[in-house]
Order: C-alpha cells, then sequence, then structure tokens
C-alpha cells in the first residue's frame, strides 16, 4: 500500500486560541441538552424481548393443560453447573388415559443460583417440556426463595402450542395394533 | 418597617443577617448541586434524579408529578443525606485539621456574599441604592482577599487527611489558584481604572462599577463585556480555574487522583467542600456579573431606573428591589449553568497545560490587556 505523507499545518492563531473548537462544541452539547432522552426508566418501561431470548429456564404444559414432562433426567445429566435435580415419580392412577406414559416428575427443582442459562436443558430435552423463555429477572432475599419447585417453573411456563402430541399418536397407534 | 429594624441592636442586626446569608446561601448552593446533576443528565441524554416525593406533593395531582420528575426533592434529599449518614474520620488523619478542613471553605465562601451586592431599589430622588449586607468601599479588594483563603482549606484538607493522592490534590489546588489568582486579579484592573476618573475619589467598589454600567450614551450603557472582551474572557477563565471547575479540576481529578483533596472525606463535611464550591461559584458569577453584564440592569443600554419606569413602579422600592434582585440572580444562574455547560463540553486539562495556560497565556494577556487599557483610557480621560 502506497505511504500518502500527510502535510500537518501549523494551527492558526484562532485554532491556537481554543476558542472556536469549544464554541463549537458548546454547541454540541447544547444541542444534546434538548434531545430527547434516550435511557429506558426501567421499572416501567420493559425492554422489548427479542424472539430466541435465553431466559429462566421453565416447564411448559400441552395445549390440553397436560404434563409433558415425563423425568427422563436428560436435562439434569446435560447441565454443565448441575443446576437441575429431578426426582422421577409414577403416572398418577387418576389419569388412567396417560398410563403409558409412566412417568412423570414428582419433584423438578432448579438451582437459579447455579443455572447459567445456557439453554442446554431446552436442546436436549426429547419432549420439548423444558424452554427458556422471556422473564429475564430473577430475585430473591434467601437461597431457598432462588430454588424454582415444580409448581413454580409450571406457573412460569405456562403452556405452548405443541405440533406433535406425541403421546396421543402412540396410544393411537397401540390402540390399532402397529404400536410404532 | 426599615426604621423598626435600624433600631435593633447591632449585634442583633448582624446576627440576623448573618443567619440570612447562610440561609440563602445554602440553600442555593445546595441547589446548584442538584442542578448541576439534572443539566449533566441532559446533556447526556438521561432524565436525571426524578425518583423522590414526598408523601404531601404526591397528592397534588399535576403540579406533583411534574416537580418529580424535574427532581426538585433530590435536593432535600441528598441533603438529608449528607447530615443523616455516619461522619466518620479515618484512624490515620490529624483530627483537627481534617475537621478544620471544610469549616475553613466555609468561612470564606460565606463571609464573601456580604461584599457583594445583588440589587438596588431607587430611592424618593430617583438615585440608585445598592443592596447589600456590607457596603464596604474596597468591593472587590475583599472579595478578592477573603475568597483567596478559600485555597487553605484545600491545603489543609490535603494535608491533614495523611494519604498521598488528597496530598498531591491539596499541592495542584493551591498552585492553580495562586498562579490564576494573577491573572484574574490583573484582569478587572482596567476596569476600575475606566470607573476611577482622576480627580475623583478612588473606589473599588462593585456598585460603583454597575453605575458606570447604567450611564446614558452609547459607551455609558455598554456592559463592559463589551467595551472589554478580553478582560472578561481572561476573568472568566481565572474563575473556573479559582473555582476549580472543569475544565480546570486538577485538584479533584478523579481519573489521577482517586479524588483529590477529598477522598478521605465523607457525608457532611464533604458537603460542606461542596456547598463551600459552589458557593464560590454563585460569588464569582456574582462578581462576573456586576463587573461585566451589567449587574441588576435588564438589558445592555436598559438601566434598572429605565425599565422600573417603563414598569411604572419606580415609586415601589420594595418591588424594585425585588425585580433588581430577580434580575442580577438571573444572571447569576444563567452563568452557573454556563459552568456546568462548559463541564460537559471541555475535557480536562493536563496539569501542565493548565499552568502553561496559566503563566504564559493568561498572565501576559493581562498585561498587555492592562497596558493597552490604561493607555486608551488615559488618551480618552485627558
Amino acid at each position: 500500500m502506497a505511504v500518502i505523507p500527510l502535510e500537518r499545518k501549523p494551527l492558526s492563531f484562532a485554532e491556537r486560541t481554543y476558542l472556536p473548537a469549544i464554541a463549537s462544541g458548546l454547541k454540541t452539547t447544547l444541542k444534546h441538552l434538548f434531545a430527547p432522552n434516550i435511557t429506558m426508566e426501567y421499572p416501567e418501561q420493559r425492554p422489548a424481548i427479542p424472539p430466541g431470548y435465553r431466559g429462566v429456564p421453565t416447564l411448559v404444559k400441552d395445549p390440553h393443560g397436560r404434563e409433558k414432562c415425563v423425568s427422563c433426567q436428560l436435562c439434569e445429566f446435560v447441565c454443565p453447573p448441575k443446576a437441575i435435580r429431578i426426582t422421577p415419580g409414577e403416572i398418577p392412577a387418576d389419569a388412567p388415559e396417560r398410563a403409558h406414559v409412566e412417568k412423570g416428575p414428582q419433584a423438578f427443582d432448579i438451582d437459579m443460583l447455579r443455572c447459567i442459562y445456557c439453554g442446554l436443558c431446552q436442546e436436549v430435552c426429547p419432549e420439548e417440556a423444558i424452554f427458556l423463555q422471556n422473564q429475564y429477572s430473577m430475585t430473591g432475599y434467601t437461597r431457598e426463595e432462588m430454588v424454582n419447585h415444580k409448581d413454580r417453573l409450571y406457573e412460569l411456563g405456562g403452556t405452548l402450542p405443541d405440533e406433535h402430541f406425541k403421546w396421543d399418536k402412540k396410544l393411537d397407534a397401540e390402540k390399532h395394533g402397529n404400536a410404532h | 418597617m426599615a426604621d423598626f429594624y435600624f433600631n435593633l441592636p447591632l449585634w442583633f442586626r448582624l446576627l440576623v443577617q448573618g443567619f440570612a446569608v447562610i440561609m440563602v446561601v445554602f440553600p442555593i448552593a445546595g441547589f446548584c448541586s442538584l442542578a448541576e446533576r439534572k443539566v449533566s443528565a441532559w446533556i447526556q441524554g438521561r432524565p436525571g434524579p426524578n425518583r423522590a416525593l414526598p408523601v404531601f406533593i404526591a397528592w397534588v395531582p399535576v403540579l406533583g408529578p411534574f416537580l418529580q420528575r424535574l427532581g426538585i426533592f433530590h435536593f432535600m434529599a441528598d441533603g438529608g443525606k449528607m447530615l443523616f449518614k455516619e461522619d466518620s474520620l479515618p484512624g490515620h488523619v490529624n483530627k483537627f485539621y481534617f475537621i478544620l478542613a471544610p469549616i475553613v471553605a466555609m468561612m470564606p465562601a460565606l463571609t464573601t456574599v456580604t461584599t457583594v451586592p445583588f440589587g438596588a431599589y431607587l430611592d424618593a430622588a430617583g438615585q440608585v441604592i445598592p443592596l447589600g449586607l456590607a457596603r464596604v468601599d474596597i468591593g472587590l479588594l475583599a472579595v478578592f482577599a477573603v475568597s483567596s483563603l478559600g485555597v487553605y482549606s484545600l491545603i489543609l484538607a490535603g494535608w491533614a487527611s495523611n494519604s498521598k493522592y488528597p496530598f498531591l490534590g491539596g499541592v495542584r489546588a493551591s498552585a492553580q489558584l495562586i498562579s490564576y489568582e494573577l491573572a484574574m486579579t490583573l484582569s478587572v484592573v482596567p476596569v476600575f481604572l475606566w470607573i476611577n476618573s482622576p480627580g475623583m475619589p478612588g473606589t473599588m467598589s462593585l456598585a460603583r462599577a454597575v453605575e458606570f454600567q447604567s450611564l446614558p450614551g452609547f459607551f455609558g450603557g455598554a456592559w463592559f463585556i463589551f467595551i472589554m472582551p478580553v478582560a472578561a474572557l481572561i476573568f472568566l477563565v481565572s474563575l473556573f480555574a479559582e473555582t476549580n471547575r472543569h475544565p480546570f479540576d486538577m485538584a479533584e481529578g478523579e481519573a489521577d487522583l482517586v479524588g483529590g483533596f477529598h477522598t478521605e472525606y465523607g457525608a457532611f463535611k464533604w458537603g460542606l467542600f461542596f456547598v463551600a464550591e459552589y458557593a464560590h461559584m454563585l460569588i464569582g458569577s456574582g462578581v462576573f456579573t456586576l463587573l461585566f453584564l451589567g449587574g441588576w440592569n435588564p438589558l445592555p443600554w436598559v438601566t434598572l431606573a429605565q425599565f422600573a419606569a417603563l414598569l411604572h413602579v419606580a415609586q415601589l422600592p420594595l418591588v424594585v428591589g425585588l425585580l433588581s434582585i430577580g434580575i442580577f440572580l438571573g444572571k447569576v444562574i444563567a452563568l452557573i449553568f454556563f459552568f456546568m455547560w462548559v463541564r460537559w463540553t471541555v475535557p480536562r486539562f493536563r496539569y501542565d497545560q493548565v499552568m502553561k495556560l496559566g503563566w504564559q497565556k493568561l498572565l501576559p494577556l493581562a498585561i498587555a490587556n492592562l497596558i493597552a487599557y490604561a493607555i486608551g483610557i488615559a488618551v480618552i480621560q485627558k
């Protein structure tokens, strides 16, 4: 690349007094004085969450309000900081149409003091039961409060649309004699 | 009512006047700190402090939220915080001088206020009588003499803190203030050469300077900033340096000196330093207004007497007095705003640049300006 020698002109008298530069600087700051604020006043105004945001991990239910998690514990195994702890349980006897699912979580705890919001649990979940959603503000006064238990996880997660209804299909297939 | 007041014993009147100074300067200086936060915020595109709201104001429908957005009550919140937080005293300081320093900072700041006239009224004969707490003929000399004592507080604070950075801050402050004092004093000499005609009793009174800016005629009515722009510029720049404001705040340059001379201070002692700094700014702006911006005259070539006649209030001394105080304070506040505006415009000078500007630029310029005006005034007033 060619070297272009730059001629450094000596400063003129006006430039050496600083005054024109200060005057133009004052003009700039005055413009900013009247410009609208760019601050978001946080608790009242909330930022728009972009799609794909990885917030607090939550458990979701399917559109019929049924629990999706089958407590396979893949998320517990993949979780790098070991924030997830699942106690597997049986499907309750009062839901015979779900007996073929075989398992559901008896307890599901996510320790938010350990969670690093990596999203591996969502990625690994074969049931699309755990999602990192929009909630970004997680606070508490005690360590206990910072552990999300199962009911809290479902409360945070709510219901997400489901395209597969995997266990319904399985039940159908079983009834028609071609079990998968 | 005036007769009643002047019949009171002298010590009582002095006490009242002293309290009046404290009750006026303290809140205004405190208010400047709020204005500083707010102006800084606006220039940086932030809303600034806008949360504090006392319960009894919250009930007022439109005004309450408006004042809250304006952050007026943060002034009280800040003051209350300063007053009630723990006033810690580090173990390694020289306790006597450490506590003395903020007091020494406040004293010159509050003393100089008394010598600055802040308004005027018209007596029955139509004469403009200046308002001030102490009508001393040495006016400006008293301001310079007492306000430069303020630097001792910085030196004391820096030294008594017994710690490296505060000490450096104190040293810088003293060197800087001494350097700029010279240029500042020399820059106002032309003004007093101009207003002290030969054969008249000499005066250093600030009110006299305003009187000279209220004369009839083109040159009589012109403010001294038009007649002596270079002197005004030197005075203003020195004022920034004297009050330790940006871009000359070497004494507290937090990038290189942590917090400068007040690093070891906290709570109310720290607050006193800042009230003193703002009081110095107020007095400096007041002196600049009186010397170069026509004091209580509303506009160049429009005197207070003409303005009062225009509004048909010339016969009411109280109204004219309040009007003049309003005009004077308005100019002072505009100057204070200018201080804050410059703060966010000009980056801080390096220390050697500060010294170079003071000794090699402003001082020779002030001397040249003085000689030029001395010759000019000698020719005109011969």
